[in-house]
């Protein structure tokens, strides 16, 4: 295992290090100490390595991240895995605002609670948090799936597209035009997959949560809807 | 009837035929007009600065031997690889999707031609435009559509959108009719919906998230690319000064005549400042900060000629952009197409619904069959000749100002035409030294 001392070598030595670790490369193990709430820890990795953040982080933790698997044993900044292509980012502690924004793919598991706008405008990540979310996540997501294991806040799936979000506590409100939905068989393998990847599936069965989903009223604008806005 | 003589027919200035004729159109439709390009009113602008010329006390450089250099460098405040460009004229972010894949193309090849940079826009990067820009710029948008690292790393510069001029705080609208399966891929989103850009960023409020977020794109990219921070004509000076604060290498700053490719013409007439009176807010607020020259200031909004180009770098910006311009040299809007465009309801010339995907000239359409009436060689070719003019003419004025650089032009070359440019440019009024707000007047 590779250990990278952040408070004594700096974020810029980190980064470059990680992004010069190609597809073959046999440094797969990596651990980062110190990290001390530094900002874009391991942001823009493109290798099929494993990093340990052993503390908190600031913003932007694994931002963009493709092929890595980033865990954060500790809670993590604004906008965690922000835009990940691929991988896995695993926070163990709760996550701060925008977790996992833009995401387009991979999977973001967030052992603790995320904040609001959780999976703003997520365009085909995949989002497990086992413990609440805060109001306006899922804020104009467009695909991909949103698990939460405990309560979701205000204004849920406000102006959703595609994106499917599952919650199995209480919701506070729902957002324009975001409906709950009929869970079919399908779903309930969706969730049994993403808990299990999601490192829940002690937790929560599929069968305890409730889906939500576009009303697809919205999506093409007419001035009959102008109320909903 | 009396013989004495009638009162003629009489409008009304406040009731005019064009306001009497949107509220009819307002009350049949019920919805607000929207429509694409700038601010159509008679704003204050360059037209409205002359250049004094070499005279008695300065002398001209000639026109045909001397020479007046025209390069420019942009991102050279952190950037490993800071840009380069011949001319100081560069291409507006304009997205594939409000744009077709042809006229990307073009854009690219006339801009590269003419040794300058386009720029994406909304909507992520096509390979049409990066196959054919030597520099590009790609934009990093709230809505985030297709943004991946892979660009941000093929890209030569990074620009952040904060606004724009056509609608400071506005997000965008591109409607159904233009998401064909390749737009609506490039956007993760089912074809043929409404596809909403947000106004605000999902992941950054305000400046002090701005640094961060900056700071986060220059680690992704290793530090390599300059990160440019684009903001609408509303509050030029704090805002300047902001972006440079979060980290800025430039500065883009687009005033109300700056298009756009679809927004509510309520906004595109009355939200933001025109072009003329953000650029020196914007040049001052780089001053107090010791910073001008340093984080590079590009404008953009109803930039149309070498004049155009001169005004602006006199007034001290670095660079200028153009998006509607580029349009027109094109074929948008060309009298050529005036029966298509009678049929559309409009006419050549004030054809502003880019929207709706219908342009007759195949630039602002998804219709394969309105684009392929668009030839991007010769689009290209057209968009390098008319750069190649702004450019001459803009070094034309600088040569008879005695400049033998275009950013060694001054305010001091410049006057006024009216009371109201004067106040804004802070430059004296023509025949006076009165610059109106200036102390001692």
């Amino acid at each position: 295992m590779q250990t990278f001392d952040l408070a004594a070598e700096g974020l810029r030595a980190l980064n470059a290090t990680l992004h010069a670790l190609k597809d073959k490369t046999n440094e797969t193990v990596w651990e980062v100490v110190n990290p001390r709430g530094a900002h874009a820890i391991a942001a823009g990795v493109d290798a099929p390595v494993e990093i340990t953040v052993r503390g908190s982080t600031g913003y932007y933790c694994a931002g963009m991240n493709k092929q890595a698997t980033i865990r954060i044993r500790g809670s993590a900044g604004p906008g965690v895995a922000e835009n990940m292509m691929s991988g896995t980012v695993i926070v163990d502690g709760d996550a701060s605002q925008y977790a996992g924004a833009t995401g387009r793919g991979g999977l973001l598991v967030i052992k603790g609670n995320a904040s609001s706008r959780c999976g703003i405008s997520m365009k085909g990540i995949d989002i497990v948090v086992h413990g609440n979310i805060g109001h306006m996540s899922a804020f104009m997501a467009q695909s991909g799936n949103l698990v939460v294991l405990g309560d979701a806040g205000d204004a849920l799936g406000d102006s959703l597209y595609e994106a499917r979000i599952f919650v199995r506590g209480r919701v506070k409100s729902l957002g324009a035009d975001c409906i709950e939905k009929e869970v079919r068989p399908e779903h309930l393998a969706l969730l049994a997959d993403l808990l299990r990847r999601g490192e829940a599936d002690g937790k929560a069965r599929p069968e305890e949560f409730r889906r939500y989903g576009s009303a697809r009223k919205l999506y093409n604008f007419s001035i009959d809807n102008a109320g909903a806005y | 009837m009396s013989d004495f003589p009638h009162t003629p027919p009489r409008f009304s200035w406040t009731f005019s035929p064009e306001v009497n004729a949107e509220i009819r159109r307002a009350a049949a439709s019920g919805i607000y007009d929207i429509r694409g390009g700038g601010s159509k009113r008679r704003l204050p602008h360059f037209d409205d600065l002359l250049f004094l010329g070499a005279s008695i006390s300065r002398y001209p450089l000639e026109g045909y031997r001397e020479k007046c250099a025209t390069d420019v460098w942009l991102g050279t405040r952190f950037a490993k690889t800071p840009i380069h460009l011949d001319i100081p004229i560069t291409i507006a972010g304009m997205s594939f999707g409000s744009l077709s894949g042809p006229a990307k193309e073009a854009l690219g090849r006339g801009a590269s031609a003419a040794g300058t940079s386009t720029t994406t826009g909304d909507g992520g990067m096509t390979e049409e435009e990066r196959g054919h820009s030597k520099t590009l710029v790609y934009q990093y948008l709230p809505s985030r559509y297709g943004m991946n690292p892979d660009d941000l790393r093929r890209a030569d510069a990074i620009e952040v959108v904060v606004g724009q001029g056509a609608k400071p705080g506005g997000g965008g609208m591109l409607l159904g009719q233009k998401i064909s399966d390749r737009v609506a891929e490039m956007r993760n989103l089912p074809k043929g919906i409404d596809q909403r850009s947000a106004c605000r960023h999902p992941d950054w409020t305000g400046p002090d998230d701005l640094e961060i977020k900056i700071l986060e794109l220059r680690e992704i990219t290793d530090w390599e690319k300059p990160i440019y921070v684009k903001i609408g004509g509303a509050r030029p000076y704090y805002d300047t000064a902001l972006a440079v604060k979060a980290g800025a290498d430039v500065v883009v700053l687009d005033g109300m005549q700056g298009g756009t490719a679809a927004t509510q013409d309520v906004f595109i007439e009355h939200v933001g400042m025109p072009t003329l009176a953000c650029l020196p807010q914007a040049v001052k607020a780089l001053q107090d900060l010791g910073m001008h020259r340093k984080v590079q200031l590009i404008i953009s909004g109803g930039i149309r000629s070498g004049a155009d180009v001169a005004k602006a770098l006199a007034l001290g910006a670095d660079a200028v952009s153009i998006g509607t311009a580029a349009l027109i040299a094109l074929g948008d809007n060309d009298p050529a197409l005036e029966e298509e465009y009678r049929k559309l309801g409009t006419t050549a010339g004030a054809y502003d619904d880019w929207h709706e995907g219908r342009d007759p000239a195949g630039i602002t359409t998804q219709d394969p069959a309105l684009y392929s009436r668009f030839d991007p060689v010769l689009g290209g070719r057209r968009l390098k000749n008319y750069l190649k003019v702004m450019t001459l003419e803009a070094q034309t004025i600088a040569r008879a100002c005695g400049k033998s650089h275009l950013h060694n032009l001054e305010p001091e070359d410049l006057c006024a035409l009216t009371i109201e440019a004067a106040a804004m440019a802070g430059v004296p009024l023509a025949g006076t030294d009165w610059i109106p707000g200036r102390a001692g007047f």
